[in-house]
């Protein structure tokens, strides 16, 4: 176990040890210490270690995570697992504004409740909050799914493109262009998988409504005027 | 006709002209606003309105065959452990992948690198032909992040947070659904054929304090070795470069309402933002403020067209300039040759700005497979360094008339203006007097 401790250490010191671990390497197993809120903590990781953040960490947290396993012992600010591409992030507490934007890939999962613009412009991640997600999320969502547990805020989907959203519980409005749809055993099937993954338990796929796109905004045309 | 009831010429309304009768009669047809690509056509404020004053008794010029008129530039060393040097200031814009097909971006990475100078990425990611051609590339980080990934950023060799543009500070972009051919879709992540809306904010970021964060996360994630460039469309210059700056920017690219687009609404293009003219000083005076000029440092873009455009943004305070539509114009945009087919489209060599529906003859602004094959990405790569290699001749030759050694050394004494605008907005004196509007209680 390679222990990092940010009282005594930078967090370039930090992010550069991690980007240094070549693949095939020994040091596997990372812990962070004192994050206190830092900003950008273990981002840009490229490499399949674990990395254990025993604290809150603030901006941006695994941003662009590449294959690492991050787990956030606290809650995580704004941005958390931005724009990742393989991997797994887990936040034990919530997650503020943005969780998993633009995401490619890979799974982030909020043990907590997760802020607004939850999965704004999604592009292939899988997120699942265990609570609830705020307003406007999964704006302009173009792919991949996001399950929520608990409830979702207003305009959820708004100009979604092709992600799927699970909501367990109420959802207070639905965006442009994004409807309730049918669950068909394919979505059954993928909502069960995401659920074991992110380790719910006692749970069926079955209790949540599926979400996505009409389909009606994808070309413009000025009789859809009214709806932007 | 008698010469008792004289006739009167028909008058033609210099308000209601004769485009706005045409744009009026369309809007009324089709009910939907006219969009197009390139940057404002309308008449502004703009370079050709300032002249050199050249050597004369109190300043000696420069030797036009004999004596070195240097022109490098050294971007990103306030706190990039790689800043990029490039041999002449004349960097290419972002343009997309997408809305120009890949034969031209390749050509854009070839003529560059001829010139050791650096292209540029556009809102939809980095194709191998533009990196592989690309001697120094900047990677635009968008709104959109359509393509966006570490790897990219890592090989990259400087990146460009793109705030705005502008052709449209506060827009963000469509790519209509003609333009989006397999590959484009798969690069970004999208469906076929539908129109692709690229955001016109940042979504995990807005505001100053937030960019200040998101620059350290992508200096952390690229190791502190990229120049992080931020892109402004032309709309507060003075506190947007301020901002930038505040917020870590290495350099400042500074765009202009010239400034061509992919494709924005007409009204847009021709209403938002302010003439290139009008930005420099502002965005120069932020930079002196904080005492940062030259440490970071200034590009500016939006109508930039030959040397003389080149030296006098740098005589204003720019450290470099950036091109896009000129550059386009070197690849064969807009070319007479293809003159029949432009009138097919209903306009004329020159004036095709439809760049958004994917049929431009030229080749260069198109996902059409055979019409992209008239852009011979070696052939027309040398037509954008010889392009480049005039405007850089050009340049020294004023500068050396001026009596400087490098481009940079140019200075805003050593201009006047035609206009009393153009007087205004660059802070030179109007020729013939030394009235410098708003400046000495005038």
């Amino acid at each position: 176990m390679q222990v990092f401790d940010l009282a005594k250490s930078t967090l370039r010191e930090l992010n550069q040890a991690l980007h240094n671990v070549q693949n095939g390497s020994n040091e596997t197993a990372w812990e962070v210490l004192n994050p206190k809120g830092s900003h950008a903590v273990a981002a840009g990781v490229d490499a399949p270690i674990s990395v254990d953040v025993r604290g809150s960490v603030g901006y941006y947290c695994g941003g662009m995570n590449s294959e690492a396993t991050i787990t956030v012992h606290g809650s995580a600010g704004p941005g958390v697992g931005e724009n990742m591409m393989s991997g797994s992030i887990v936040v034990k507490g919530d997650a503020s504004q943005y969780a998993g934007a633009t995401g490619k890939g890979g799974l982030l999962v909020i043990e907590g409740n997760a802020s607004s613009r939850c999965g704004i412009s999604m592009k292939g991640i899988d997120i699942v909050v265990h609570g609830n997600i705020g307003h406007m999320s999964a704006f302009m969502a173009q792919s991949g799914h996001l399950v929520v547990l608990g409830d979702a805020g207003d305009a959820l989907g708004d100009s979604i493109y092709e992600a799927k959203l699970f909501v367990r519980g109420n959802v207070k409005s639905l965006g442009a262009d994004c409807i309730k749809k049918e669950m068909r055993p394919e979505h059954i099937a993928k909502l069960r998988d995401l659920l074991d993954r992110a380790g719910v338990k006692d749970v069926k796929p079955e209790e949540f409504t599926r979400y996505g796109s009409a389909r009606t905004l994808y070309n413009f045309n000025i009789d859809n005027a009214d709806a932007y | 006709m008698t010469y008792q009831n004289p006739p009167t010429k028909p008058r033609y309304s210099a308000t209601f002209d004769e485009y706005t009768l045409s744009e009026i009669r369309r809007a009324a047809a089709t009910g939907i606003y006219d969009i197009r690509g390139a940057g404002a056509k309308r008449k502004l404020p703009h370079f050709d309105d300032l002249l050199f004053l050249g050597a004369s008794i109190s300043r000696y010029p420069l030797e036009g065959y004999r004596e070195k008129c240097e022109t490098s530039v050294v971007l990103g060393a306030r706190h990039a452990k790689k800043p990029i040097e490039l041999k002449i200031p004349i960097t290419i814009a972002g343009m997309s992948f997408g809305s120009l097909s890949g034969p031209a971006k390749e050509a854009l990475g070839r003529g560059a690198s001829l010139s050791g100078t650096s292209t540029t990425t556009g809102d939809g990611g980095m194709t191998e032909e533009e990196r592989g051609h690309s001697q120094t590339l900047v990677y635009q980080y968008l709104p959109s992040r359509y393509g966006m990934n570490p790897r990219d950023l890592r090989r990259a060799d400087a990146i460009e947070i793109v705030v705005g543009q502008g052709a449209k500070p506060g827009g963000g972009g469509m790519l209509l659904g003609q333009k989006i051919s397999d590959r484009v879709a798969e690069m970004r992540t999208l469906p076929k054929g539908i129109d692709q809306r690229s955001a016109c904010r940042h979504p995990d970021w807005t505001g100053p304090d937030d960019l200040e964060i998101k620059i350290l996360e992508i200096r952390e994630i690229t190791d502190w070795e990229k120049p992080i460039y931020v892109k402004v469309g032309g709309a507060r210059p003075y506190y947007d470069t301020a901002l930038a700056v505040k917020a870590g920017a290495d350099v400042v690219v500074l765009d202009g309402m010239q400034g061509g687009t992919a494709a924005t609404q007409e009204v847009f293009i021709e209403n938002v933002g302010q003439p290139t003219l009008a930005c420099i000083r502002p965005a120069v005076q932020a930079l002196q403020d904080l005492g940062m000029h030259r440490k970071v440092q200034l590009i500016v873009s939006g109508g930039i067209r030959n040397g003389a455009d080149v030296a006098k943004a740098m005589a204003l305070g720019a450290d470099a300039v950036s091109i896009g539509t000129a550059a386009l114009v070197a690849l064969g945009d807009n070319d007479p040759r293809w003159e029949a087919e432009y009138q097919a489209l209903g306009t004329t060599a020159g004036a095709y700005d439809d760049w958004h529906e994917g049929k431009d003859p030229a080749g260069i602004t198109t996902q059409d497979p055979e019409l992209m094959k008239r852009v011979d990405p070696v052939a027309a790569g040398r037509r954008l360094a010889n392009y480049l290699k005039v405007m850089t001749l050009e340049a020294q030759t004023i500068a050396r008339a001026c009596g400087k050694n490098h481009l940079h050394n140019l200075e805003p004494e050593d201009l006047c203006a035609l206009t009393i605008e153009a007087a205004a907005m660059a802070q030179v004196p109007l020729a013939g007097t030394s009235w410098i509007p708003g400046k000495n209680g005038f």
